[in-house]
C-alpha cells in the first residue's frame, strides 16, 4: 500500500503542476484592480498540498510556477518561483492538522486552513520574494515589496475563499470518517 | 487561442537541435545563473553575443518565436517603468553618484545612473531570453525528464515534470469545457459580476475539475504501479542520447561562462560603474 501512495505523489505532483499552470497561464478572472487576475492556481495549491503533504505541495508551486514563467518565453524569475514552492510546503505543513480526506471540515479547521494561508502567502510575496527579487535583481526595495504585499493580500484572498470553498466542496464529496450506524 | 503545446517545440535540423536535452538544460541553468550573478556591462554585452549567436545556430526563425519576443518586450517596458516610478533613485544609491540629466516634476529627475542602471536590468532581459527560447524550442519535450535525471535530480521528480507537460493540453480542454458547460448553466465570471461571487462562480467550476484531475491521477498512478513503476532506484529513459562530442563543448562553454561570470563579480563587484 505504501508504495501506491509513493506513486500517487509523483502522479499529483504532475497532474498538480498541470492544473497550477492551465490556471495560471490561460484562465483570466478580472479582479478590482484594473489589469490583474486572480490567481486561481493558489486556491488548488491549497487543496492539493492539503490532500498530498508539504514536499508534493513545494513540488506544485515549483514546476507549475517554472512552467508558467518558461511558457512565457523568458527564463523563470526564480525568487518568485520559490516563493511559490514555499507557499505549497507551508500548506502541505498544514495537512496533517486538516485531515481532508476524512471528510470533515468545520469551523476549527477552517480557521486552520485561514492561519495557513495567511501565514504562507504572507511570508513568502512581503519576505522571501522582494528580498530575493533584491538579492538577485538588484530592484529597488520599495518596489518590490509594494508588488508582494500585493500579490500577498490578492492571494491570501483568492486562497481563503475560493480555497476554502474548494475544501469544503471536495469534503462534501467523500463519505466522513465514522458515518456509517451501527443498527 | 490555446496553445497546444506548453514548450513550444520546433524540430528543425541544427547543431542545437542535436545536442542532447541535458546538454541544453545544463547549458541552460549556467547560463541562466551566470547571468543573474553579475551586473557588469561588458560581462552581460559579451553573454548577449553569446546568447544571440547559440539563437541564430538553432536556425528558428525570428518570426516563429514573435509572440513570446513582444510580450518580454512589454513586461521590460513595465517593469522598467514601475522600477522608475516607484525609486527614481536607485541608480544613485548603487553607483554612489548622481549626474541629473533633466528635471521631470516633484522627485523625479532623470539621472544618468538610473539610466544606466535601467539599461543594465533591460540587457539582463536580452542576455536571457534567447537561451530561454531556444531551449525550449529546440527542446524534445519527451527527452525533458530524461534530461532532468541526467543532471542529478531524481527521476520521480523528472516523471512528475513528464506527466504535467503530457497533461496539460487535457486539462486545458477539461477546463474549456467545464468553464462552457457552466456559463451555459448561468454562471457567470466576467466584470458583470460582483467581485465576491465571482470568486464563488469560480469554484463551481474548479470543483468539477479537481474532481476529474484526481479521477486521472488514481488512473494514472494504478497504470504506473501495474508497470512497476518506482521498483528500483535507477531507470533507464528512451530518449536518452549518448553524449556526443558537441555537448562537452557546450557544457564546457556554460561552465567558463559562468566561471567567468564568478570571477569578474568577486574581483570587481557586481557593478560596472562609469560614473567614477
Amino acid at each position: 500500500m505504501k508504495s501506491n501512495n509513493n506513486i500517487k505523489t509523483v502522479v499529483a505532483v504532475g497532474i498538480g503542476a498541470a492544473l497550477f499552470f492551465v490556471l495560471g497561464r490561460f484562465v483570466a478572472i478580472p479582479s478590482p484592480v484594473p489589469n490583474t487576475n486572480i490567481s486561481l492556481q493558489y486556491a488548488v495549491l491549497a487543496l492539493l498540498a492539503g490532500m498530498y503533504g508539504p514536499v508534493a505541495g513545494g513540488l506544485i508551486g515549483f514546476i507549475g510556477h517554472t512552467l508558467i514563467d518558461l511558457s512565457w518565453g523568458g527564463s523563470p524569475w526564480w525568487s518568485w518561483v520559490i516563493a511559490s514552492a514555499f507557499v505549497g510546503v507551508v500548506m502541505g505543513l498544514f495537512a496533517k492538522k486538516l485531515n481532508i480526506a476524512e471528510g470533515d471540515f468545520g469551523k476549527g479547521k477552517f480557521i486552520t486552513f485561514t492561519i495557513g494561508n495567511v501565514v504562507a502567502h504572507a511570508v513568502a510575496w512581503i519576505v522571501i520574494a522582494p528580498v530575493l527579487d533584491i538579492l538577485i535583481y538588484a530592484e529597488p526595495a520599495n518596489k518590490v515589496f509594494a508588488q508582494g504585499a500585493f500579490a500577498a493580500v490578492s492571494n491570501i484572498i483568492t486562497g481563503v475563499v475560493v480555497g476554502g470553498l474548494l475544501v469544503l466542496a471536495y469534503t462534501k464529496t467523500i463519505a466522513k470518517k465514522g458515518s456509517l450506524d451501527k443498527e | 487561442m490555446a496553445a497546444k503545446t506548453v514548450l513550444n517545440y520546433l524540430p528543425r535540423k541544427s547543431v542545437i537541435h542535436e545536442l542532447t536535452g541535458t546538454t541544453k538544460l545544463a547549458f541552460f541553468l549556467l547560463f541562466t545563473f551566470a547571468s543573474m550573478i553579475t551586473y557588469n556591462t561588458w560581462v552581460l554585452l559579451g553573454l548577449m553575443a553569446v546568447s544571440f549567436a547559440a539563437f541564430k545556430m538553432s536556425h528558428i526563425q525570428f518570426r516563429e518565436v514573435r509572440f513570446m519576443m513582444v510580450f518580454m518586450l512589454v513586461f521590460l517596458l513595465l517593469n522598467n517603468l514601475f522600477i522608475f516610478l516607484f525609486d527614481p533613485n536607485q541608480g544613485t544609491a548603487l553607483y554612489g553618484t548622481r549626474h541629473v540629466l533633466c528635471h521631470l516634476f516633484w522627485r523625479y529627475d532623470v539621472t544618468a545612473e538610473q539610466l544606466f542602471y535601467m539599461l543594465n536590468i533591460s540587457l539582463k532581459y536580452f542576455v536571457a531570453l534567447p537561451v530561454a527560447i531556444f531551449f525550449i524550442s529546440a527542446t524534445n519535450p519527451s527527452e525533458f525528464a530524461a534530461s532532468l535525471n541526467s543532471i542529478g535530480i531524481s527521476y520521480k521528480v523528472g516523471y512528475s515534470v513528464a506527466i504535467a507537460l503530457r497533461y496539460i493540453p487535457d486539462i486545458q480542454r477539461d477546463y474549456h469545457n467545464i468553464s462552457q458547460a457552466q456559463q451555459a448553466r448561468g454562471v457567470e465570471l466576467g466584470k458583470s459580476e460582483p467581485f465576491f461571487a465571482r470568486l464563488k462562480n469560480s469554484v463551481s467550476i474548479l470543483l468539477p475539475l479537481i474532481l476529474t484531475s484526481l479521477n486521472r491521477i488514481d488512473t494514472i498512478s494504478n497504470a504506473m504501479e501495474l508497470r512497476g513503476f518506482g521498483k528500483n532506484k535507477k531507470r533507464t529513459w528512451y530518449t536518452r542520447r549518448p553524449f556526443a562530442r558537441n555537448d562537452w563543448v557546450a557544457i564546457g562553454l556554460g561552465m567558463v561562462l559562468l566561471l567567468i561570470s564568478l570571477t569578474v563579480t568577486i574581483r570587481f563587484g557586481r557593478f560596472y560603474n562609469p560614473f567614477v
